[in-house]
């Protein structure tokens, strides 16, 4: 973090700075928050990776692409409500609908005022309040919801989808706008699987906490409880010990190659590819199967734990890693090269759902979604944490933005996190897998890579060491309404493939 | 293209033997189904799956059972896209009130006779779920459940099993 970079210097001007590296940590003013946003309209290159709030303060997580200092600025909220970011970053729209939702604070000048995770259902209104207040007496249907209105002088017609889908996956409504087979709008509506996370972090020790991060969404079981994790320690102020870190970083590697193989397979099968899908859930099941027999568990969950892992490597595991790895590490090219090879299926994902770089920027929008389309974000490389501090990270970065550079990018990254894992295997510090925790108050924050982009975990611990918050937001979060970007022009039936390409979590968007 | 294909005549095939199916589940499964029911499905289930607020890992164990190692598709259990042609719903998740509505209308949507298997820790009261305002806790609590294959999430085997002690117990 450079101290001179125009975002602390900005900052600094406001307010006392306090730095918890690579961290900064600003209480603002409402002149200056109002400030902020003004500058932030002025200046792409800060981008906004997150926007939450307690019962009466707001808070956002800042990030300058160009200087590489990341910042947390508060806003105290005495009268109930803040000046909204969404006129300056997009990204904020769902951010702060989910906020006024939750937690009963009001965006001032936010122009899209309808419910987001809130579908009338909940016993209470703003759940995460202080004081939460009952339902309207008249309770909303799970059904009404206010859909954008279109002006057409051509007649479009509607097709709604979900929130039951005709695959095995997760729930969530589409209502595609269409002319003929040309998709004029997407329009999302998600919530369904919203189940209080958030409100359930509350009062847990770090430990139980960790239980509960795992299973924000499964498929990123060792990245949520990593980013849970690292926050905690930044907030009581400890370290994980060497071997902890190392063996968080084998696990996050298998994981983040488990489902790139999965979609791989996934993306091909939606092209009407099933080969590549027999081939790449072989791939996948050696590899939860070598996963479950090292650690214990296929999808790795309740392994992290704030302080270290709750696993460790024998002997034998190591060596039946490093022979999956080895070869893996034979087949990767040979998955690429099939894909290469496959001029139909090349032709359904080359060109199709192209999403600009402007706009990923503009939303900040992580992972290979954004690595797809020229940000060469990475949490691992940008904000480096242990083990990743020690290790050459490559990081694939494609320009296209279309569906075949998003599978590209994870072509690219099965060979790049199996070279990780076999350098951490190679140098694996021998010594303790966990620390106590001091039982101390405290607020942290931790940036880490997950398959799908980074995951931001923002923790505050009160004096008993309990959890009094914890913030969670998903790379989905910012990813999801790119899909909507993405899909416009293309026909209907590219959708599903556009979407495997995104593969965006419902589970940890909706917390 | 071609090369994994040759390969692939070279050797035995990846996918694993046949599994007994689990005797708890059958003992479950004794209690709720009816003999009138048992005689009309033959050796063939269609399978409507629906997530009603899991985290996606029962979903992800779901999706195994496909590939060529569990290979459902050999005992004649298959996944359908519309509750309207299904046999069975497998349903995973504590049930988020957000989804009580849909989880409802698809029970409704699916012909009789039907079953329900609730598949998880969170399908069968919550899990770590359990308690929030956001969630009904437990499919239990919305649709009658004829079998629960208990995990957090269930192994595939674990789920095999689950599904061909189904699959016996409605010959």
């Amino acid at each position: 973090m450079e101290s001179s970079s125009p975002l602390m210097v900005f900052l600094a001007e406001k307010a006392p700075v306090f730095l918890q590296a690579p961290w900064a940590f600003v209480r603002l003013t409402r002149p200056g928050w109002c400030e902020l946003i003004a500058r932030l309209d002025t200046t792409p290159a800060w981008a906004l990776l997150a926007l939450w709030a307690e019962p009466k303060d707001v808070h956002a997580a800042l990030y300058d692409e160009e200087s590489g200092a990341f910042a947390l600025v508060a806003l105290a909220c005495p009268e109930g409500s803040f000046p909204s970011f969404s006129g300056a970053r997009p990204g904020a729209v769902r951010f702060e609908r989910a906020i006024q939702d939750l937690v009963g604070l009001r965006a001032e000048g936010l122009e899209d005022q309808r419910p987001w995770l809130d579908h009338g259902q909940f016993p209470v209104r703003h759940p995460l309040a202080a004081s939460p207040e009952d339902q309207p007496p008249v309770p909303r249907a799970a059904t009404d919801y206010a859909f954008l209105p279109t002006q057409s002088n051509v007649v479009l017609h509607q097709i709604p989808v979900g929130p039951v889908h005709a695959g095995i996956i997760e729930p969530g409504h589409f209502r595609f706008h269409a002319n003929g087979e040309t998709v004029v709008r997407l329009e999302a509506r998600l919530g369904y699987v919203h189940k209080g996370v958030e409100k359930l972090f509350e009062g847990k020790t770090p430990a139980e906490g960790a239980r509960l991060a795992c299973r924000i969404s499964g498929d990123s079981a060792v990245a949520h409880a990593v980013a849970f994790a690292r926050s905690v320690e930044s907030a009581v102020g400890v370290e994980a010990p060497p071997r902890a870190h190392a063996l968080r970083g084998i696990m996050a590697e298998v994981e983040r190659i488990a489902n790139h193989l999965g979609d791989v397979g996934a993306i091909g099968n939606d092209a009407a590819f099933a080969f590549l899908l027999a081939v790449c859930g072989v791939e996948r099941e050696r590899t939860l199967e070598v996963a479950g027999a090292c650690f214990g568990h296929r999808l790795m969950m309740d392994t992290v734990v704030p302080g270290g892992v709750t696993v460790d490597l024998a002997p034998e595991s190591i060596e039946r890693l490093r022979a999956w790895a080895a070869r893996l590490s034979h087949e990767a090219p040979r998955l690429e090269s099939l894909y290469d090879s496959t001029s139909s299926l090349l032709e359904r994902t080359m060109t199709t759902g192209v999403v600009s770089a402007a706009l990923v920027h503009r939303f900040a929008a992580g992972g290979y979604v954004g690595r797809a389309s020229a940000r060469g974000f990475d949490a691992r490389t940008a904000a480096p944490y242990p083990p990743y501090t020690d290790l050459d990270v490559t990081v694939p970065v494609f320009s296209e933005g279309d569906v075949d550079a998003r599978m590209r990018v994870r072509l690219r990254e099965i060979p790049a996190s199996l070279n990780l894992i076999t350098a951490l295997l190679d140098s694996l510090p021998e010594g303790p897998t966990g620390v106590p925790l001091p039982t101390r108050a405290g607020e942290g924050v931790a940036l880490v890579e997950g398959f799908r982009g980074e995951i931001l975990t923002w923790t505050r611990l009160g004096a008993d060491g309990r959890i009094k918050r914890c913030h969670p937001r998903d790379p989905s979060g910012l990813q999801w309404p790119l899909l909507e970007a993405a899909i416009e022009g293309n026909i209907v039936a590219d959708f599903p493939l556009c979407n495997k390409s995104f593969n965006g979590s419902y589970s940890g968007h909706d917390l | 293209m071609l090369f994994p294909l040759l390969r692939a005549l070279g050797r035995r095939p990846v996918t694993q033997p046949a599994l007994a199916p689990n005797p708890d589940d059958l003992v479950q499964l004794a209690q709720s189904l009816q003999e009138r029911a048992r005689a009309r499905l033959g050796r063939s289930l269609a399978i409507r799956q629906v997530d009603a607020g899991s985290c996606n890992g029962c979903e992800l164990e779901i999706h195994a059972l496909n590939n060529a190692v569990y290979a459902l598709e050999r005992f004649g259990i298959r996944f359908v896209a519309s509750p309207r042609h299904a046999d069975v719903l497998l349903v995973t998740g504590p049930v988020t009130v957000n989804m009580r509505e849909a989880l409802l209308r698809t029970y409704e949507a699916t012909p009789s006779p039907k079953w329900v298997v609730a598949v998880g820790a969170c399908a069968l009261d919550g899990g770590v779920f359990a308690g929030s305002y956001a969630v009904v806790g437990g499919v239990g609590q919305v649709i009658p459940v004829d079998l629960v294959i208990p995990g957090c999430p269930p192994t595939p085997r674990r789920l095999l099993e689950g599904l061909l002690a189904l699959l016996e117990t409605a010959k």
